[in-house]
């Protein structure tokens, strides 16, 4: 079976004051029905902006090359009404800020029916009543009550489970949530991560979950890619790929969480910071930031090579990596 | 050992149009000692910041009593600090608010050294204090705009060190930062309490960065500190069923995909907190007794507000992991 959607060797190039600049280099990523994957990297690695050319919110002048297919239907070929019938309806996402996101002055009912109303042509009734069996699926208490309210009268986790309400109104086959739990507390995190698998367990919901908290990407998704400076560098079942990781950064990434271990400086930090766009070195994007770097790392970015079972990394070294148990 | 930092039942309440008086701290004791990092954990809205500020100084309490170094701290009003209160300084969350943008780092560095420093050791000193946070001398000359996040914390944490201070306060210092500033900000923050004997007292809702550091972690639920234990006690047997629902929703790595636990209910208003024990709506061992609220045992070099603990109330203890 074809995946849901089939992301292959993306590219997207913006423009910039001196120029177009590259952000995304040769991005292929699969999702499957039902299927939690994982997204995973520092700030600015392209993370959002897969996620933006995924719901054709790129700005003017953007260049895109590669093929994008989301089921059956190319993407990258889509015209302002084809994008109207894939957003919302087919693919819908959920950000960061649940604040920013939802409309301050309208109450979440008119917020929810919305798009039933547009994507699924349902009266206001029948929209009505959708909209308040959703709020009881995300766990807001008093959906009837709930629904004549403004978001600020809710708190920051029930903002949020509002928000994700809104984005499956329309019966989304996809989900890409971009750190919808980054703003919240753990305990708030934890009731939203319960939900999303509740929702893929029960209605088949695929959920691509970006994000940079590499406990989350464990605790959630059955398969993760690492970003790095616009490319993937290791892909894989999510438990393999945390556990046994094969990219220097990947594992880079691991060490610099906390460990529990309480002694000065177990925290160990990335020397130096991520390339900006435009600005990586000619070979891989990690070499001088890497600690197994060879010489040869710095002539051509490694691709993206299997690896083991279901797994590839874009490291043209393969050191041996010690890590820290998690 | 003399405690620097000495908080004692402070409490704090806003008047609020609309919901009456709000009491964001009721009631809250706590102790730093020099060289000692206490973690204060919690989820947001449970008075963290309110207790943080208190501490230092920016807002006065409603009751209770703050004292540094063994005096009472003075809130912060129109005129100069005493000079006894220069060595308490802070380190806020957003290190973009906390720097003036129109100024040269060097030019804010200056304001914080002693007047007594004069002459070319005021250079010096400025050099000593980047030298510190590990920045370039001629960072000194630049605008805070010139750094990137985890570099304008390092920044605002040479700012608090300049007059020399015994005590620092920071709240959600490396919340705004990825991963990677993280690391190299706490790593900072951590070798600078260990290298000048410093006390500190560091706020955060990320339980796994507290578990690392902190000596000692006060967990803080809705304007009450529920549990005081030393980090690893706390975290290897906690005595009150909000910090057990705290570790455990902290996601972990493995090598399958295993959920977070999750914390039934929201956490209630302050405006509306419930009586007795303010868990009790939420708490999955509630019991007769948490109609009342519970006193703050000590157990042996830790402390738990909560009946389990206490053996005349509890028919058992808090059940092991």
């Amino acid at each position: 079976m074809a995946p849901l959607l089939d992301v292959d060797s993306l590219a997207v190039t913006l423009p910039g004051p001196r120029g177009p600049l590259p952000i995304l280099h040769d991005v292929s990523l699969t999702v499957d029905e039902g299927e939690l994957v994982g997204i995973a990297g520092e700030s600015g690695c392209g993370k959002s902006l897969t996620a933006q050319t995924l719901l054709g919110l790129l700005p003017p002048g953007a260049a895109v090359t590669g093929s994008a297919r989301f089921a059956g239907t190319d993407l990258l070929g889509l015209d302002h009404r084809g994008w109207q019938r894939v957003r919302g309806a087919g693919i819908a996402m959920v950000f960061q800020d649940p604040t920013a996101a939802l409309h301050p002055m309208l109450t979440i009912g008119r917020q929810l029916t919305e798009h039933m109303r547009v994507h699924l042509r349902m009266d206001r009734r029948a929209a009505n009543r959708r909209a308040v069996e959703l709020l009881d699926q995300v766990r807001i208490p008093d959906p009837e009550r709930a629904m004549r309210s403004y978001p600020h009268q809710f708190s920051g986790g029930m903002r949020q489970r509002a928000a994700i309400a809104i984005a499956l109104a329309a019966r989304p086959r996809l989900l890409i949530a971009d750190e919808p739990t980054t703003a919240l507390d753990v305990t708030v995190q934890a009731g939203i991560l319960a939900l999303l698998d509740r929702l893929r367990a029960e209605t088949g919901l695929a959920v691509a979950f970006i994000t940079h908290d590499l406990g989350v990407l464990s605790a959630l998704t059955t398969r993760g890619y690492i970003f790095y400076a616009g490319r993937v560098v290791e892909t894989g079942p999510t438990g393999a790929l945390l556990t046994a990781p094969t990219h220097p950064y990947t594992a880079a990434l691991l060490g610099a969480r906390p460990h529990g271990t309480q002694a000065v400086g177990t925290l160990r930090p990335i020397p130096g910071g991520p390339p900006a766009p435009g600005e990586a070195p000619p070979g891989c994007p990690f070499q001088p930031r890497c600690g197994y770097a060879q010489p040869s790392c710095s002539t051509a970015p490694p691709p993206l090579a299997p690896a083991g079972a279901d797994r590839s990394v874009a490291c043209g070294v393969r050191p041996h990596l010690e890590v820290a148990a998690p | 050992m003399t405690d620097l930092l000495r908080i004692s039942d402070v409490e704090v309440e806003y008047r609020t149009r609309g919901r009456g008086r709000v009491r964001a701290v009721a009631g809250v004791s706590l102790d730093v000692a020099p060289g000692q990092i206490v973690g204060l954990v919690g989820e947001s809205g449970c008075g963290k910041s309110s207790l943080a500020r208190v501490a230092v100084g920016l807002t006065a309490p409603s009751a209770g009593e703050v004292r540094y170094a063994g005096r009472p701290v003075t809130p912060l009003g129109w005129r100069r600090r005493p000079g006894a209160e220069i060595g308490l300084q802070m380190v806020f969350q957003n290190p973009y608010a906390s720097l003036n943008p129109r100024r040269t780092i060097g030019a804010q560095l200056l304001d914080g050294v002693a007047e007594t420093v004069t002459g070319a050791a005021r250079r010096d000193r400025v050099g000593e204090l980047l030298d510190r946070v590990g920045m370039p001398a001629a960072a000194a000359d630049r605008y805070p705009h010139q750094f990137s996040g985890g570099q304008r914390q390092r920044l605002a944490i040479a700012r608090a060190l300049a007059p020399q201070p015994r005590m620092i306060i920071a709240d959600e210092p490396v919340t705004a930062l990825d991963a990677s500033s993280q690391a190299q900000v706490v790593n900072l923050l951590v070798g600078l309490v260990r290298d000048l004997d410093m006390g500190m007292l560091f706020i955060s809702h990320d339980l796994a960065l507290v578990h690392e550091i902190a000596d000692v972690t006060a967990v803080m639920y809705l304007g009450r500190i529920v549990e005081t234990a030393p980090t690893r006690e706390l975290w290897r047997d906690p005595r009150h069923p909000y910090t057990r629902a705290l570790i455990d929703a902290v996601p972990q790595i493995g090598p399958t995909p295993r959920l977070p636990a999750t914390l039934a209910g929201e956490v209630p208003d302050p405006a509306n907190a419930p009586t007795g024990c303010r868990f009790r709506p939420r708490c999955p061992h509630a019991f007769a007794p948490c109609g009342d609220q519970p006193p703050t045992l000590q157990l042996g070099g830790r402390s738990a507000a909560c009946w389990l603990n206490d053996p005349t109330a509890a028919p058992a203890a808090v059940p092991a992991h």
